[in-house]
């Protein structure tokens, strides 16, 4: 097994250690976004708690908030707060809630929690970055499901029109809300905004190290990432009675089994 | 007040390269010679209110200062949610104009009417809620918050009144003294309320920053704790304000406002006016009634 692996099945068992407390869940979708998550702060986004006061680097929104404990995972790993902090997921006075408050978590670009805000935050950045004649990128994590949003479709067109080529937009195709309205091919719905788009395997490291390095000259990149809800614990595997729910004890010590 | 509005701008934008304006694709002929000179700051971003408010959201985390201006339901009512998440309950700073209040276009029909906006602009917590009564007092009151810690919201009239009044950001202006009872009034509703008062003998009150509420004032200025407010918009609006101005104590309230109906009729504002009591014989009835009746 590569190091790599190793810290994906070791921050895996810290997410679903972290909701046997207050029973919050969605660890189905912090698992689908966690290999994206990973080789984001890894390798692509020069973000650091040293310099995240400053607004010349990287930036990167989780759009999809209820992916948090993926997100606070792969932060706590990167040194932005103590592991420990994990445990007190969703506590009353907890700073690490079931969507992220960018007042409380250090490291946390944006509150978001509801869907379809986060895209359009992160084209306000793009601009940003090119008023302030910054050479920096922005990243941002949206749901399949968000993409049934309205402001995702404005966010399209936006980005392409204004030729945002600094923004870099991942789509989590976990195929999740196909069950109440289908997107289609997303892939030429995008392009067709003027969008240049790529379709990948979101749990495969290379091929998410790849694609988001991709700039395209005018044009903002879409990156549709398949990726399976609740990937490595076979109970939990694109079984929608998973998205919101905390496991038990029993069930716990099952998945932690199943990840070695 | 829209004129004034993108002179305010073109002043401020001249000294503060922090500023980013976008436009609901309205006001573009006005903001023209703004177009030309810092098109990198000023966009016609389209009819798209809610990706535009996260957008000015996400200008606000990169210490820009946007300022987001249209037509009144959808800057304020179509991306509440935004509003209220991205710049509430994130704590950024922003700016929203919007034009047209309550019913300046009568004729366009209830979906251009939005009397309904200071309550909602008033539940998000942080939100500084500004009615301008003129020209003058938008431009002092945007220079002196639009780059400050708080979202501010600006409700421009498209005809204020013609009185020269100072003032100040937080606080209510003292316009008269009288010894029977407060009347308060709510930015372009002043010179209405003024011509109302003739033959009253009561203190006159001119607010114009709704929320952070100047309750201090209020208390100082209540000699007698009859208290009426004229407000443009829907009728009752600010009477949470001024009931626990004085916590508990009993007071004697009576709002004029906008009456809480779709008004369906289309004609002039002046006409809504009219048919709302909101004109100086309106104003004058009610409060006449109110201070000299018997109640």
């Amino acid at each position: 097994m590569s190091s790599t692996e190793k810290i994906i099945i070791k921050l895996k068992k810290e997410i679903i250690n972290a909701t046997l407390i207050n029973g919050e869940g969605h660890i189905p979708s912090a698992f689908s976004i966690l290999d994206i998550l990973w080789v984001l702060y890894d390798k692509i986004l020069d973000i650091t708690p040293q310099n995240f006061d400053s607004i010349d680097r990287n930036h990167f929104i989780l759009s999809k908030g209820h992916g948090s404990l993926g997100l606070y995972a792969v932060l706590s790993e990167k040194g932005f707060f103590d592991k420990t902090e994990l445990n007190n997921f969703t506590k009353f006075d907890s700073f690490l809630g079931g969507h992220p408050d960018s007042n409380k978590v250090p490291g946390v670009e944006a509150s978001t929690g509801s869907l379809g805000h986060g895209l359009p935050m992160a084209i306000g950045m793009a601009f940003a970055v090119r008023i302030r004649k910054i050479d920096k990128r922005i990243y941002v994590i949206v749901g399949d499901g968000e993409c049934n949003e309205g402001s995702i479709w404005e966010s399209a067109l936006l980005a392409s029109h204004h030729k945002l080529d600094n923004l870099t937009c991942i789509v989590d195709y976990n195929h999740s809300t196909d069950r109440a309205l289908l997107l289609g091919d997303l892939s030429e719905k995008f392009a067709s905004f003027g969008w240049h788009t790529i379709t990948i395997n979101g749990h495969n490291h290379k091929e998410l190290l790849d694609s988001l390095k991709i700039i395209s000259k005018s044009k903002p990149v879409l990156i549709i990432a398949e990726t399976i809800k609740g990937k490595g614990v076979s109970v939990m595997e694109n079984n929608p009675a998973w998205h919101h729910r905390g496991p038990t004890q029993e069930e716990v010590l099952k998945m932690l089994e199943e990840l070695k | 007040m829209r004129k004034q509005f993108v002179r305010t701008i073109e002043t401020v934008m001249e000294t503060d390269t922090n500023l980013v304006v976008l436009l609901g694709d309205i006001g573009v002929f006005g903001f023209r010679n703004v177009f030309a000179k810092y098109p990198e700051r000023v966009f016609n971003i389209g009819i798209c209110e809610q990706a535009t408010t996260s957008l000015a959201s996400g200008l606000a985390k990169m210490q820009l200062i946007p300022v987001f201006h249209s037509i009144g339901p959808f800057v304020v009512e179509r991306a509440y949610e935004q509003l209220k998440d991205d710049f509430g309950y994130q704590k950024l700073s922003g700016n929203f104009v919007s034009v047209g209040a309550s019913y300046d276009y009568s004729g366009l029909g209830c979906t251009h009417h939005y009397p309904g906006d200071i309550s909602l602009m008033k539940t998000i917590p942080g939100m500084n809620v500004i009615v301008p009564g003129s020209d003058n007092d938008f431009d002092k009151l945007f220079k002196s918050v639009y780059n400050g810690p708080n979202p501010n919201y600006f409700r421009l009239t498209e005809k204020g009144h013609s009185l020269n009044i100072s003032v100040t950001f937080g606080r209510c202006s003292i316009i008269k003294d009288g010894s029977d009872g407060i009347v308060i009034a709510i930015g372009p509703m002043l010179e209405n309320v003024i011509n109302a008062c003739k033959n009253l003998d009561v203190s006159i009150l001119y607010y114009t920053t709704l929320s952070p509420f100047d309750s201090q004032s209020l208390r100082e200025a209540a000699k007698k704790k009859k208290i009426a407010i004229v407000e443009p918009f829907y009728e009752g609006t600010m009477a949470y304000d001024i009931l626990s101005s004085f916590s508990g104590e009993s007071i004697n309230l009576i709002s004029i406002g906008v009456p809480r109906k779709f008004l369906t009729n289309y004609g002039k504002a002046t006409e809504q006016d009219s048919y709302c009591e909101l004109d100086v014989l309106g104003i004058k009835l009610r409060l006449e009634e109110f201070f000299n009746g018997k109640n």
